[in-house]
């Protein structure tokens, strides 16, 4: 078992003809996902690397039978590629794209209002469930082969970051149920929170590791969430405790300002929920190997 | 992306936001002749820094001469500012705002903000001007209000007018105060603002309501549909460094310490910093070579880096996924032997073909230490420079 998507998810592609949706939907499949469609408006009717291409989503999705998007289209237009795929009633759509405006962001998630479908990203890695050593099912750009079925779920704002848990996870000999990026942008689709209740839920996850970076207050919400609901270990790692305030640290979210969102309250927030608090990332999957005993 | 007051003044005159009346100077010739053609009694000679703070740090002065205007004008540029907002290096003075000057009768705050928790704009408003409205925050919050912005349907009249009697506007004044408001919000809303504060907002002793002073910031990924705010763009405000790196698509910013970072991905960018201090040492910069860094935007990092003459010692951390570790080897032997580098390196690789970039790194005849985990790797650069 798993979250969000598995071995059975079947997805289709937005941006598909584009470099960056032919490459990563290219190392997609060779994982094992079910990539079933691509979308490129005005190129419907193509089948490229064996995958019909299709105007738009809803036929895509008729068509192909496809639930999840995985969109890499550019920033100027994601806006717009994401709704179409909440009008087309599907059940996630995976961001992503970055460099989105935020303005646009703000939008989405008004439109979204009163739609079942599940936003993740922008501005994220994606999402994976690796269902054998070698294959699973794969939404967006993290290298497949560092990850490995099993136990720990894995959630986090930061990209490269998120591979250094999940590769000590599986070094240590233990492997992932899902991972779950959900970006660094300030309005995003899924947060912690979501994220932290499927894993609960999740029968086949017995751990969580938690990754938060400075900026915002989605941490201290997510600490509060976890001494209501969580009852399964969670491991946790700030990143940016030497930032300085006002310096936007790579991604649009990752900033101090007003003297809120500092790595130090974040921390402190964990501690109180009784999340396993790492200093440096380096210890991410020994720890998690302790408190799962 | 931050803009002058005078820029900001203009773009929200466009939209209606009353401002008083000004002409942008970079010469102490063109401020003599300013004062003249403003033509009033009493005029303000202001510094244009991309910071806040200037009235305290001297930067901003009130003239009642052409003469006067162009001693202070002599005074301030060339002079470096040092207010609370612009670090211990303060800001060079290059250009100045002349602004007809007025009576004031009350000063309030008003801004607006992208907020991440009401996922839209918020307006801030406080019937205290001239204000550290963080501090203000703090000791009475009840005194700011906020009111949500719809995202998409904008301002409606009636938050307008609320806003209008929290700032204690009443009459003529409160009918110009909300419609000061809805202008604001609609400039913040048309050219993707981060930020547009006014502060402070003035009631002037013959009961006009305008913006004394203006900051706006941009959100970067929306420029490319402004260009005209793209325009007023000014790299004198903007570390060299950091517009050197834009260029070759990295992200960089400086910060005090003297180890130089080079780091794929935001997130680990600031865990290897952090790491740094947890073994004793202080990072230089944060320094992200984006998730897929190829060969030449390591060496152009590596130039970045060494172009910072505090650095005296450099780590690399790379998890190579979409791109492979042996690339990622080559590329930082070859900006090692580009670069004729001479300072302590430690490179840390992690991900696909990692051996095999070990390996490139071990035979490469270099002076660097590779390392398997970050803590390792902090600790042999930290140790190297000690």
């Amino acid at each position: 078992m798993s979250v969000l998507v598995n071995g059975d998810t079947k997805i289709l592609c937005q941006g598909f003809t584009g470099t960056a949706g032919l490459f990563h939907s290219k190392n997609s499949v060779a994982y094992g996902t079910q990539l079933v469609a691509g979308v490129t408006p005005g190129k419907g009717g193509q089948v490229i690397d064996g995958v019909p291409v299709y105007d738009t989503v809803r036929e895509a999705k008729e068509a192909s039978g496809a639930t999840v998007s995985m969109i890499y289209v550019p920033a100027a237009f994601t806006a717009d590629a994401i709704c179409e795929a909440i009008d087309a009633e599907l059940d996630l759509a995976v961001t992503i794209t970055e460099g989105i405006p935020v303005a646009d962001m703000a939008f989405v998630k008004d439109f979204m209002k009163g739609s079942d479908t599940l936003l993740l990203g922008p501005n994220c890695p994606g999402v994976i469930t690796p269902v054998t050593d070698t294959t699973g099912c794969k939404i967006g750009i993290m290298p497949a082969y560092i990850h490995k079925p099993g136990r720990v779920g894995i959630v986090s704002r930061s990209g490269t970051l998120t591979y250094e848990a999940v590769w000590q996870v599986t070094s240590n000999g233990m492997g992932q149920s899902t991972c779950i990026g959900i970006g660094g942008d300030p309005i995003k689709g899924l947060d912690f929170i979501e994220c932290l209740k499927l894993f609960q839920d999740d029968p086949d996850t017995d751990g969580i590791i938690m990754i938060g970076e400075i900026g915002g207050t989605a941490e201290e919400e997510a600490c509060e969430f976890i001494s209501e609901y969580v009852r399964k270990p969670v491991v946790g790692f700030i990143a940016g405790a030497t930032a300085p305030p006002g310096k936007r640290m790579g991604h649009a979210g990752a900033i101090i300002s007003g003297g809120k969102g500092t790595a130090a309250d974040k921390k402190s927030a964990m501690s109180k929920a009784g999340v396993h608090v790492c200093d440096t990332p380096s210890v991410l999957g020994e720890t998690m190997k302790k408190a799962l005993g | 992306m931050n803009i002058h007051e005078y820029q900001a003044k203009q773009l929200l005159a466009k939209f209606g936001v009353p401002v008083g009346k000004g002409i942008p100077c970079t010469t102490a010739d063109e401020v003599h002749k300013a004062f003249d053609t403003l033509g009033e009694p009493l005029a303000v000679v202001k510094a244009q820094i991309h910071a806040g703070g200037r009235g305290k740090a001297g930067g901003v002065k009130l003239v009642r001469s052409a003469d006067e205007a162009r001693s202070v004008a002599e005074e301030l540029i060339g002079k470096t500012l040092v207010t609370h907002q612009t670090g211990p290096d303060g800001r060079v003075v290059k250009q100045l705002y002349v602004e007809a000057g007025c009576d004031i009768e009350r000063e309030l705050y008003l801004a607006v903000v992208m907020d991440r928790s009401a996922q839209a704009p918020v307006v801030i408003a406080a019937a205290e001007g001239g204000v550290d409205i963080e501090e203000l925050a703090d000791s009475r919050p009840e005194a700011i209000a906020h009111h949500r912005v719809h995202p998409v349907k904008g301002l409606q009249a009636f938050q307008g007018r609320a806003i209008a009697k929290h700032l204690g506007l009443r009459g003529a004044q409160a009918k110009a105060g909300a419609k000061l408001v809805a202008s604001l919000v609609k400039a913040f809303m048309a050219l993707d603002c981060s930020l547009a504060e006014i502060n402070p907002m003035i009631v002037t002793k013959g009961g006009e309501v305008k913006a004394l002073d203006a900051k706006m910031s941009f959100d970067s990924n929306a420029l490319f549909r402004h260009p005209e705010v793209m325009e007023f763009r000014d790299l004198n405000e903007e570390d060299p460094k950091e517009i050197e790196a834009k260029k070759f698509d990295l992200s960089y910013i400086a910060l005090d310490g003297n180890i130089g970072c080079m780091v794929n991905g935001a997130g680990l960018a600031m865990a290897t910093m952090d790491v740094i201090q947890l073994k004793g040492g202080s990072p230089a910069n944060f320094l992200d070579v984006g998730g897929g860094a190829n060969r030449e935007q390591v060496t152009n990092a590596f130039k970045i880096l060494l172009s910072d003459k505090n650095v005296k010692g450099l780590l690399v951390n790379i998890f190579g996924g979409i791109m492979k570790c042996d690339t990622i080897a080559e590329g930082v032997i070859a900006a090692a032997k580009e670069t004729g580098l001479s300072l302590p390196l430690v490179v840390r690789l992690e991900g696909t073909n990692v051996e095999l970039g070990r390996k490139l790194l071990d035979e490469a005849g270099l002076n660097l230490q590779t390392a398997v985990s970050l803590d390792e790797a902090a600790e042999k650069i930290v140790k190297a420079i000690a």
